[in-house]
C-alpha cells in the first residue's frame, strides 16, 4: 500500500467507504477501522456498532397479517422476492421468538388489543413496521367509519412506514432493508428512548 | 319449480304479495305484519319447502328501511328473493328464527347495524360490536364518525 491509501484508511467512517479493493466491501457492511498490519490487519470497532450489525442481519419476523397487505407479504417471503436473502430468515408463529413485527393490514378496534399484547410479548429488541395505507393512517378508512383505528401508531410505536395499498413487494423489501440501516445508526425507537427505572430503583425510591 | 309456478303458488297463499320479475329470481314484496305468515308458509308448503334461508340482508334507503331474504329449496334448488319495507323511525318486524335456526345470528346483525326490532327473537343482543356500544347503528346512512367524519 502507498501513503495515499493509509491517508484514507485514517479517515475512514464507521459505515462509509474510504478503503478501495477487497477491504471496501468489507467496510461497506462490517462497522469498523481496518489497520493494515504485516501478516494480516486488525480491526477496531465499537461494541454497539458491532451488536446493532448483527441484530440486523438476523431479523425475524413474527406471522401477522389482518388483511390484503399479508398476501403481499407472503409474497415477499416467497421464492420470487424472498426476504431471507436479507437476515428475515424465517417467519416465526409466536412473538416470543420474532424481532419484527410487520404490520400488515387494517387494524380494527377490536384488533388492538390484540396487536398489543402481541407487541408486549415480543422479546427485546423488537421493532415494528407500518405496513400500506391501513397500518399508517387508517388509509381508505380514515373517514367515516365505526370500527378502524386511524393508525397503528396510536397502539404500538413503529419505526417504518412504507407507503402502497398494498404496497408493491419491492417497497417491502425496501423498507425492511431501511429498517436494518435504522438499526446500524441506533435511531430506532427502541433504541433512542429513554432508560426505563428499573423494578430495584423503584422500590429503593419508595423506601 | 319456474319462477312463474312460484308466483302462481304464492298469490294463492298470500294474495296481497307483490313481486318484481326480470331478475334470476323472483322478488316478493310482503307488508312486514304478513312476513311470518309467509315464511310459514314458504317454509311448510310441500310445493315450495325452502328450508334454507341463506342470507338476511337490511338495506337503508333513507326514506325507510328494507329487510331482504334471500330462500332457497335444497330439495327444489329455487330460490326466491323476499323483501320488505319498514318504517326508518320505527323499524319493526317479526323474527324467523324460530322457522330457519341461521336467522337467530343474522337478525342479531341487522339489530345492531340497523336497529332493526325483531319481535319475539329470543336472544335479540349486539352480535359483533363491542358491548356497551352506544350511539347509532354503525350501518345506517346517518351515522356520523365520532372521530373523522367528511360529509359529501
Amino acid at each position: 500500500m502507498n501513503d495515499t491509501s493509509n491517508n484514507a484508511e485514517l479517515k475512514a467512517s464507521p459505515f462509509g467507504g474510504g478503503l478501495e479493493g477487497a477491504a471496501d466491501s468489507l467496510q461497506a457492511s462490517f462497522p469498523g477501522q481496518i489497520h493494515e498490519t504485516p501478516g494480516g490487519g486488525i480491526v477496531l470497532s465499537k461494541l454497539d456498532d458491532v451488536i446493532n450489525w448483527a441484530r440486523s442481519n438476523s431479523l425475524w419476523p413474527l406471522t401477522f397479517a389482518t388483511s390484503c397487505c399479508g398476501i403481499e407479504m407472503m409474497a415477499v417471503a416467497s421464492a420470487k422476492y424472498d426476504f431471507s436473502r436479507f437476515g428475515f430468515e424465517v417467519a416465526r408463529a409466536s412473538p416470543r421468538q420474532a424481532d419484527v413485527i410487520i404490520i400488515a393490514g387494517t387494524i380494527v378496534n377490536k384488533m388492538a388489543p390484540v396487536l398489543k399484547r402481541l407487541y408486549d410479548q415480543m422479546a427485546d429488541p423488537k421493532y415494528v413496521i407500518a405496513m400500506g395505507a391501513c397500518a399508517i393512517s387508517g388509509g381508505p378508512f380514515f373517514y367515516n367509519t365505526y370500527s378502524v383505528v386511524k393508525g397503528a401508531d396510536h397502539v404500538i410505536p413503529v419505526d417504518v412506514y412504507v407507503a402502497g395499498c398494498p404496497p408493491r413487494p419491492e417497497a417491502l423489501l425496501h423498507a425492511l432493508m431501511s429498517l436494518q440501516e435504522k438499526i446500524k445508526s441506533g435511531l430506532t425507537r427502541e433504541q433512542i428512548q429513554e432508560p426505563k427505572p428499573s423494578a430495584a430503583g423503584d422500590q429503593l425510591h419508595q423506601i | 319449480m319456474t319462477n312463474e309456478a312460484i308466483q302462481a303458488t304464492i298469490t294463492e297463499l298470500l294474495p296481497s304479495a307483490t313481486f318484481d320479475e326480470g331478475g334470476e329470481w323472483l322478488v316478493v314484496n310482503v307488508a312486514p305484519e304478513e312476513w311470518k305468515q309467509l315464511a310459514l308458509h314458504l317454509r311448510n308448503d310441500p310445493t315450495l319447502s325452502m328450508d334454507y334461508l341463506y342470507c338476511v340482508t337490511c338495506v337503508d334507503w333513507k326514506t325507510h328501511l328494507s329487510m331482504v331474504y334471500h330462500l332457497s329449496s335444497t330439495i327444489f334448488r329455487h330460490t326466491i328473493v323476499v323483501k320488505s319495507k319498514l318504517d326508518a323511525a320505527e323499524p319493526v318486524i317479526d323474527t324467523v328464527s324460530d322457522i330457519w335456526q341461521t336467522a337467530n345470528f343474522n337478525e342479531r346483525e341487522a339489530y345492531e347495524m340497523f336497529g332493526v326490532q325483531f319481535r319475539n327473537h329470543p336472544d335479540l343482543r349486539l352480535l359483533i360490536l363491542p358491548d356497551g356500544w352506544e350511539g347509532k347503528r354503525p350501518m345506517l346512512k346517518d351515522f356520523e364518525d365520532p372521530v373523522n367524519m367528511i360529509r359529501l
